[in-house]
């Protein structure tokens, strides 16, 4: 496989796919964290495709530096909120978090 | 098949493989060790295409990082060894069937764009690592110069570097970790309700 635009833009998508499909149906909660974390690899792996093989240049890697910062702290506050949640219900099971149900 | 299309080949599969393997694992252990192996492959990708200084930040910060926060996150979580929380069938089949439309829809969506020209890099520069050599001029970016853009075109005119949001992001995640292990504190744990009196 030539390792052209296309190429990195596929790697791409199916890891954005697979951090949708893992969000979508994992009921455990760092599951879903773990899906957030691939989709935003997924984007990374875009940014860094288009600043090599087109004129964005630097702009690319700049940006997907601030990606992987952002998903760094994002990462620390989600866990800490299902620390927090663990530590109420004694489960980490998404499904179980139905107390504001209407 | 070139040594480069070679090794983006064995890459681009480590990758992809691992990021199913993660949708796929019934543990969630199992899921970060395939998560593991898929951002260090993302990073081996970076490698490929001339980003040495993302790719060693992805490593560092990632894989070194974040990552070890999860493999914490499942030990501070975990639940019985016996009990197993799955989905059912029914919703795995539906949310395989979107993914792989989605998946189908922006794929040949993208695939028939033609995009702007690509930079032109010939072999001696890539020998010598000229061209993945990002450090310097990313550093000076965060500073605010641009070295790789001649600011006198008219169309590049007032590109200027990225210092204010590296000030931004940098205060951003002093208080975001200030407040997550503010959050994350040690509290007392809630009794299990079978052993309420």
């Amino acid at each position: 496989m030539a390792a052209d635009l296309n190429a990195y833009l596929l790697v791409g998508t199916v890891l954005f796919v697979c951090g949708v499909i893992c969000m979508a149906t994992k009921r455990n909660g760092i599951g879903v964290l773990m899906g957030v974390e691939l989709v935003l690899n997924g984007a990374n792996v875009n940014f860094v495709a288009f600043s090599r093989h087109t004129d964005l240049g630097l702009d690319g890697q700049v940006f997907s530096l601030f990606v992987i910062v952002l998903a760094a702290a994002e990462a620390a506050m989600a866990l800490a909120i299902a620390l927090n949640f663990y530590n109420n219900h004694l489960t980490i099971d998404v499904d179980r978090a139905n107390k504001l149900k209407g | 098949m070139s040594g480069e299309n070679f090794l983006f080949s064995v890459f681009a599969l480590l990758t992809c493989g691992g990021a199913i393997a993660v949708v796929v694992s019934q543990t969630v252990v199992r899921m970060a060790f395939w998560l593991v192996i898929s951002l260090g492959s993302t990073a081996a990708l970076f490698f490929l295409a001339n980003a040495d200084f993302v790719g060693a930040a992805q490593l560092l910060i990632y894989v070194g990082g974040t990552l070890v926060l999860l493999v914490f996150g499942v030990m501070l979580t975990a639940s019985g060894p016996y009990m197993k929380i799955g989905t059912s069938a029914g919703e795995t089949v539906v949310a395989g069937l979107i993914g792989l439309l989605f998946l189908f829809v922006v794929l040949s969506s993208v695939s028939g764009v033609k995009w702007r020209e690509p930079v032109v890099v010939s072999a001696e520069n890539i020998a010598t690592g000229a061209v993945g050599n990002t450090l310097r001029p990313l550093g000076l970016s965060f500073l605010g110069a641009r070295p790789d853009l001649s600011v006198s075109e008219p169309d590049q005119a007032g590109r200027t570097g990225y210092l204010l949001p590296f000030e931004i992001v940098s205060i951003h995640l002093l208080v975001v970790l200030i407040g997550a292990s503010y959050l994350a504190r040690a509290k007392r744990r809630a009794e299990p309700v079978d052993q309420a009196a």
